[in-house]
Formats: structure tokens, sequence, C-alpha cells
């Protein structure tokens, strides 16, 4: 019965995870620009990847390899949003602009299709 | 040629696959950088190869559990784990001449180093040409 | 189709699309963060073919190291690639014979698996028979990198030298004296620099596990060297050159690089002295197991010094250059 569980509770999380990276993914090819794509990146990398995680310890159990994925967990915890921010910083200095539209058709242009590239 | 035939190949024919890729690169890009990107994925190529003709159906990673188990190859292992960081040391060596010849020749395009050669030896382009002929 | 099939194929197809993609694109900032994906994907993939610890290897050394020397060598050269002048077709033509050629070869080639091909049957069985009596040690890997094939991988480590000693002398002229280096620290982005300097003890820590564990899991010399040196680099890119070099000055680690080779050389000296083969560590201890421990732990280490010592100095000849690479070029 306490193996159900535990598996049922680890695949929930993981389909979760899971479920988030596929959406960081599309929102990667869906959204207009670069600030709204990293947006989208930054999703798969923390939540997503920290739900995966959590799925893998329910399903290690209280072992080594628990401790060892936390670190993991941990680990990504601090990097992902760091260098999100840095390279949205890093964007923002190369002087590529938000692209706000306050009317439809509004700040066309102003950032370019390719955000990839400051 | 059956699926079991088609799917006890297919590592080795992607293998190919990215090493033409990675020689392609190499040979019909101009900049430096590129090919030696190519070059990378070409040696990544050849890393794949090896691991996959030591892999066992059904082993696991070379790490003595005590239980009876099958294991993979761990020789194709070693090679390549010391490949990877000789490829890395080497591969800085050819980026190192790379910054060298952007100091000496101010591009790092093949056409136009061998241009800036040509105009150095012979005086005009169409010397060069003609020397080559 | 198995499940093992399924992300076999799949991860192959991700690899061709990523190297696809990289002989199109002409962006080179593009290409090279595409390379490092191509490694990352690669390393998933010898994870997946129970090759843990070249995967290892290869995520740290081709998402990391790699990444930054390259970015370094755009940041000094160009960004862009210039469309190809000549006729694509001669490459086309070679590169297609060629690859017929090889497919043709691998028909005849054992299927992917097998227990019985050639190379399963040769000398591998003898490493996984004898390692636990004659090494004493759980992970092969780590007993025929440094013990069963310990002249290979000395050669290898020989090799490294070789290839750092190279970069010094083509880039030494060019590198700027400490003095006259312009002070360049990342001082407007506050969130990295105070993460960076939480993360680098960690970091430092987790390599010598890597280091000292070896025997145990998946690591050795190579990849530990490898993770020391990423410290130190993310340190440089993040405080600044100079304030690296006052940490650790240019001239220790060359010296370290030598020091590596020598301990790796001077090991197989030792049992010289004891009348044994090169590198037969069976004499440095009471008896055969606690020899071969004591060896390839002093080897391993060797290797790691040489290799982060390598990776250090190279990416201080890189970064070192004049004109200086900018903050915002990396």
């Amino acid at each position: 019965m306490s193996a159900l569980i535990t598996d049922a509770v680890s695949w929930a999380l993981l389909a979760a995870g899971s479920l988030l990276v596929v959406v960081g993914a599309l929102g990667l090819i869906r959204m207009p620009d670069f600030y709204t794509r990293m947006h989208a990146a930054g999703i798969t990398d923390t939540l997503g990847a920290d739900l995966i995680l959590l799925g893998l310890m329910v399903q290690a159990g209280f072992s080594l390899v628990t401790v060892k994925l936390l670190l993991i967990a941990a680990f990504l915890f601090f990097t992902s949003p760091t260098s999100t921010h840095a390279i949205a910083n890093a964007a923002l200095t190369a002087g590529l602009k938000p692209r706000v539209a306050e009317s439809p058709g509004a700040g066309k242009g102003s950032a370019a299709p390719e955000g990839g590239e400051p | 040629m059956g699926v079991s035939d088609i799917l006890g190949l297919f590592n080795y024919w992607m293998v190919i696959i990215l090493m033409m890729i990675g020689f392609y690169t190499v040979v019909s890009r101009g900049n430096l950088v590129k090919k030696i990107v190519g070059l990378n994925i070409f040696q990544t190529s050849v890393f794949l190869l090896y691991i996959s003709m030591g892999k066992i159906s059904g082993g696991t990673a070379p790490i003595l559990t005590g239980k009876p188990e099958v294991y993979s190859n761990p020789l194709p292992h070693v090679l390549i784990l010391t490949a990877i960081v000789v490829g890395v040391a080497t591969t800085a060596l050819g980026l190192a001449l790379v910054v060298r010849i952007k100091n000496a020749y101010d591009t790092i395009e093949e056409d136009e180093i061998q241009a800036a050669d040509d105009e150095t030896e012979f005086g005009d382009p169409q010397a060069a040409e003609d020397h080559r002929r | 189709m198995s499940i093992e099939a399924i992300i076999n194929i799949a991860l192959f197809v991700f690899l061709g699309l990523t190297a696809f993609a990289i002989l199109k694109l002409r962006a080179l900032f593009a290409v090279v963060m595409l390379s490092a994906v191509f490694s990352l994907v690669s390393a998933a993939l010898l994870v997946h073919l129970d090759a843990v610890d070249v995967a290892f290897t290869e995520a740290a050394v081709g998402a990391g190291i790699s990444t930054v020397l390259m970015l370094a060598t755009l940041a000094l050269t160009s960004r862009h690639e210039k469309a190809p002048t000549r006729s694509q077709a001669l490459p086309l033509i070679v590169v297609f014979l060629t690859g017929f050629a090889l497919v043709y070869g691998t028909l005849d080639m054992p299927r992917f698996g097998d227990p019985q091909a050639p190379i399963q049957v040769h000398v591998a069985p003898k490493y996984i028979a004898d390692t636990q009596s004659e090494i004493g040690i759980p992970n092969i890997v780590t007993a025929v990198l440094a013990s069963y094939r310990g002249f290979d991988t000395l050669g290898e480590v020989t090799v490294i030298f070789t290839a750092g000693i190279g970069v010094l002398l083509l880039l030494a002229a060019f590198i700027r004296e400490p003095e006259g280096l312009r002070v360049q620290t990342m001082d407007h982005h506050l969130v990295l620099r105070v993460v960076t300097k939480v993360l680098i003890g960690p970091i430092l820590l987790f390599a010598l596990y890597v280091q000292f564990h070896a025997d145990y899991g998946p690591g050795g010399g190579f990849q530990a060297g490898i993770i020391f040196a990423s410290a130190f680099i993310i340190y440089a890119l993040v405080f600044g050159l100079e304030n690296a070099r006052k940490a650790v000055p240019g001239r220790a680690v060359r010296l370290l690089v030598a020091c590596g080779v020598l301990l790796y050389g001077g090991v197989g000296f030792v049992s010289f002295l004891f009348g044994k083969n090169y590198l037969n560590y069976s004499v440095l201890g009471a008896d055969q197991v606690a020899g071969q421990h004591l060896g390839i732990l002093l080897v391993e280490f060797g290797v790691g010094l040489t290799v982060a010592a390598v990776m250090v100095s190279t990416f201080y000849a890189f970064s070192g250059q004049n004109p200086p690479i900018g903050d915002e070029d990396w």
C-alpha cells in the first residue's frame, strides 16, 4: 500500500515537472520577444527541474541518492534564476529593449525578432 | 534486412551522419572557429561510436555492485574519457592558433587569409592565380 | 520496441538536428552555444549507453570549459561567419561518398548490444572479473584507467601537458602585464557576484569529492581537474582576471602543470626502485591491494593537478589577451 502511495506521489511530481518543461519549451517557441522567452525558459530549469528531482527523491526514499538529489536541487535553485537574471541583464545592457505594446501593432520592430543575439 | 538489423545498426548510422556533418563543416566552411566546432562534432561522433560498441543489452555501468550483473565494456569508456580531455586541450591549442592568425592577418576567414598571403608573395591576386596554373 | 531503444533514437535525432543547426547558422555566438547543447545531449546519450564516467567528463568539458574558451576566441576575433564564396558541390560529393562507404562498412558490424561481439570477449571480461581481487576497487573504469592501462593515461596526460605548453607559447607574447591590466569586474551584476561567491566553495568541495571518490563512483582526476578549473574560471569571469591572478598567480599555475605530470611519472619511477616494472603500484603498500589503492590515488591526483592547471593557465592566456576582452563580450 505504501509503495503504491510513494509511486503515485512520485509519478504526480514527475508528470507535473515534465508538463512544466513542455510548457517552457512551448513558450520558448511561441513567445514574441527575448524577455518573454526568457520568462518561459526560466520555468523549465527552476520549477520544472526541481519538481522532477523531487519526484525522483520520493522514488529513492531515505538514502544517499536522496541527499545527492537534494544537493543538485539546491544547486539548481540558486544557479538557474541567477543565470536567467544574468542573461536578461546582459541583454538589457547590450541595448535590447523589451517589446511593449500598448495598442495592437505598437512596439513592432522595437525588438529584434531574433532575441538571442544582442 | 529486418527491423532488428536496422535497430542494431541505427547507432552506427547516426554516428556516421554526425561524422559527415562535422566533416562537411570542416571542408566547406571558411571560418576557422566554425571549422573547429565542426571538428568537435566529428570527434564526439567518434566517442559515440566507441561507447556504442561497448554497450551490452541489459548491461549496467561498470561499477561493481557485489551482485552478479552484466557490465558494459569498461575499456572504451577509459579510452574515450581521456580522449575527451585531450580533445579540449587540443581544441584550446587550435583556438590559440586562431587568435594568433587573427592578430597576424586581421581575419579568420580562410579565403581572405589566402588572398593576403598571395598579395605578400606575388603582389596582386591575378599573378597568384597565374602562378597556380 | 523497448523504451530504451526509443530514448536512444530520440537522443541521436536531437544530436543530428543540433549538428545540422550548427552547420547552417552563421552567427558564431549561437554556434558556440549550440555546440554546448550538443555536448550536453551527447552526455545524456553516454549515460544511456552505461558510460557514466565518460558522460561526466563530456558534460564538464563540453558545456563548461570548451564553451568558455570558444567565447573568449569569439571576443578576440569576430562573431559572424562570412558566406562561403566557393562552390559547395565538391565537398558535398566527397562527404556523401565517404558516408556511403562507411555505411556499407557497418553492414558487417556486430549488432548493437550484442554480448558475443568481438570487443566484448577480448580483455574486458578479465578486467571485470579480476578488478575486485587485484585492485580492490569497485569502479572498473578507474581501475583500468589508472592501473591496468596506466601507460596510456600517462601518455594522455603528457599530451594535455604538451597542448597546454603550446597554448602558452602561442599566446604568451600577447598577454598583458598585471600592472597594465584594466580592472574589469562585473560590478553591476550584484546577484551574480553574491551567488558566485556562495557557490565557489561547494564547487571546489565537489571537485575534491570527485577526485577522491573515483574508486567507488564515477569520477577521477580528469573530471575533478575540469571542475577545479571551472571554479577558478567562474571566479575570474565574475570578479575579474586581476583578482583571480592575485588568488592564484599564473606562475604558480604553470608550475602545477608540470608537477602533475611529474607526480604521475614519479610514482611509476618509485616502482622501478623496488625492482618492479614501471607503474606497478603493488610495491607501494603492505600488500598488493593496498599498494594499488595508494598508487591509483597518487596517479589520479597527478592527473587532476595537470588537467586543472592546464585549463586555468589556458584560460588566463586567452582572457589576458590584448585587446582586453570586455565584460559584455562574455
